[in-house]
């Protein structure tokens, strides 16, 4: 089991970027530690603005640095970063166009046993809503720095969002097509997808593994980015397996089954079952344990897959 | 000069009313009562070229108490920023020249209008320009009952942290908010101790008088290590008598009557002024 948290790949690969791009600045609020990028601030001082716990002084600042040349890279916890600040987020970063990034972290519920305040299940759905902020999710360690990579070649608002915990590899080096904007098909399938981002993508893979056994066919599309979302990928999947399933570790409303739904049923309308937190503060816990509450874990997501199977294959024969 | 800086204030002023008039909208009692500050830095104090708004080197300003945008585009058009006539489309459908600063406008840094965003946005620029050693200097102009915001002590408590002595915020205290005297809704004062106690220079001042405007918003002024704030002690709706110290007159729109009236005291005090 991979130990390397994504937070320690993203704080390793702005360091490796900072030593030639002086722009990149990284900024905390008193996060530093929870965000792992204590080593950067120690190695580039001058590239690190420390703001103390004000969630939306610190966007403000980023801001400000970006309409004066700079490359911020705000790091700080998602539940604080994208709703305190949410209104310096919609104006000062997405409305002025600042070249910010956004590094939530602990995002979902990696904040498990603390409850819903360090709870961030409503980012998505959020960010989501404000124009111009693209959002995208790692599902692994080496996804994490390419899309570190990637941010810093981007030129514009984003927003990206990291668990806390270490995470199984979903891929086995950093050498593979990564781009923004543009889904991965890690396996393909003819009865079923699952899209999903972030630490799901793994249970769905072990999901698909699971379907296989019982000779279904599923698919698996790793969303990292949920905005803009890649429409073609979904589509095509709708129309090549006919029921889509989507997992999120967030709020089931307005995030991201919201928006694939929003996809499908404009272009491909087909069964779907939308998987996430229900509308109720998450249950504490661990994230495995939380996930096994709300039905996240491959024995039930097999069992939901056959449900949606089931009801694809009913409507094609009436 | 001072006699070519007040009768460019009440040029503008003039423009405010006509631009509020004609689209009957705006915020006209504090654009009124910060146009001498303005005046005072775009003609006098700031590093601008109207002809290359992006210039690396020039001064920033963030307007804070971004509702009072009138003074500000009457000002930008002014200088030359962008044609003066294009000013007749403010408030209309699909014009960039909205009713909060939009920067879509040459010469408007940031987009601004949710109060208690602009200080933390100054902050960030003073830092920009000490990490690139600039020189350029950050101005941002707040309103005081915008200082009911916490976000503007988040900034505040940075600016001084980080010695931003490349930074000045300047507070319009007209002492009036949407609703009454600021003092009714919620107490400010005192304003210097508070703003002093956060670690900033203060220097209280009479905001219609563009002599000790100037004095006090000179580079020489700025003490090493400690952002600079301008307490500003404003009349909001400055300059037209029927609208001087009236909080109905936030965003109150003229009529015919009060238009005409508006335009006769400004020309008067442009004759006595040329």
């Amino acid at each position: 089991m991979n130990t390397i948290h994504n937070r320690q790949v993203v704080c390793e690969t702005l360091m490796r970027i900072a030593e030639k791009d002086r722009d990149i600045i990284v900024l905390c609020s008193d996060s530093r530690g929870s965000a792992s990028m204590t080593a950067f601030s120690e190695k580039y001082p001058d590239q690190f603005v420390e703001t103390g716990i004000a969630e939306q002084n610190i966007v403000g600042i980023a801001a400000g640095l970006a309409a004066s040349g700079k490359k911020p890279f705000v790091a700080s916890p998602a539940c604080f970063l994208t709703m305190r600040s949410a209104e310096q987020v919609k104006i000062d970063v997405a409305y002025s166009n600042t070249n910010v990034k956004l590094l939530g972290i602990s995002a979902g519920i990696s904040y498990g046993a603390l409850g819903m305040s360090h709870h961030s299940l409503q980012d998505i759905a959020l960010l989501r809503a404000i124009p111009g902020i693209l959002i995208v999710v790692p599902a692994d360690r080496h996804e994490a720095g390419r899309a570190t990579e990637a941010l810093t070649q981007y030129e514009g608002p984003a927003y990206m969002r990291l668990g806390r915990n270490p995470v199984e590899d979903v891929y086995p080096s950093p050498n593979y097509d990564f781009e923004l904007g543009k889904a991965i098909t890690l396996r393909d399938g003819k009865d079923i997808s699952i899209i999903t981002f972030g630490e799901t993508v793994k249970i769905a893979l072990d999901t698909a593994e699971l379907l296989a056994g019982r000779g279904i066919g599923c698919r698996v599309i790793n969303m990292h980015t949920i905005k803009p979302l890649d429409c073609q990928s979904i589509v095509q999947a709708a129309a090549q397996t006919g029921a889509i399933m989507t997992i999120e570790e967030h709020s089931i409303y307005g995030g991201f089954g919201a928006a694939v739904s929003e996809v499908v049923v404009q272009n491909m309308p087909v069964p779907m079952k939308i998987m996430g937190i229900p509308d109720e503060p998450a249950i504490p816990g661990r994230t495995k344990e939380v996930f096994a509450h709300y039905g996240i874990h491959p024995e039930n997501l097999c069992a939901e897959a056959e449900k949606l199977i089931r009801i694809k294959n009913r409507r094609a024969i009436s | 000069m001072i006699q070519e800086l007040l009768r460019k204030a009440a040029q503008i002023r003039r423009d405010i009313i006509d631009i509020v008039y004609r689209s009957g909208a705006g915020h006209v009692g504090g654009s009124l009562s910060e146009t001498d500050i303005l005046v005072t830095l775009y003609y006098h104090v700031m590093k601008v070229d109207p002809k290359n708004p992006n210039w690396p080197e020039r001064d920033r300003f963030v307007l804070s108490k971004g509702h009072s945008v009138d003074a500000y585009l009457c000002v930008l058009a002014d200088k030359g920023f962008f044609p003066k006539e294009e000013l007749n489309t403010y408030s209309n459908f699909g014009s960039k020249y909205i009713g909060h600063p939009n920067n879509k406008i040459p010469g408007v840094e940031m987009n601004t209008g949710a109060l208690g965003h602009g200080l933390s946005i100054g902050v960030g620029m003073a830092l920009a320009a000490k990490m690139d050693h600039r020189k350029n200097g950050v101005f941002v102009l707040m309103g005081d009952g915008e200082l009911a915001e916490g976000s503007v002590w988040e900034a505040g408590m940075a600016a001084a942290a980080y010695g931003l002595d490349n930074l000045t915020a300047i507070i319009d205290r007209n002492g009036l908010q949407i609703s009454g005297k600021t003092e009714d809704v919620m107490p400010l004062d005192p304003l210097e101790d508070k703003w002093k106690s956060f670690g900033w220079d203060v220097s209280v001042v009479d905001g219609h008088d563009i002599q000790k405007l100037i004095t006090v918003l000179s580079p020489e002024r700025q003490i090493d290590g400690k952002p600079r704030l301008i307490l500003a002690k404003t009349v909001k709706g400055k300059g037209v008598s029927f609208m001087e110290n009236n909080a109905k007159w936030h965003h109150g729109v003229m009529n015919a009557e009060q238009y005409e009236k508006a335009c006769r005291e400004l020309d008067e005090l442009l004759e006595v002024l040329s």
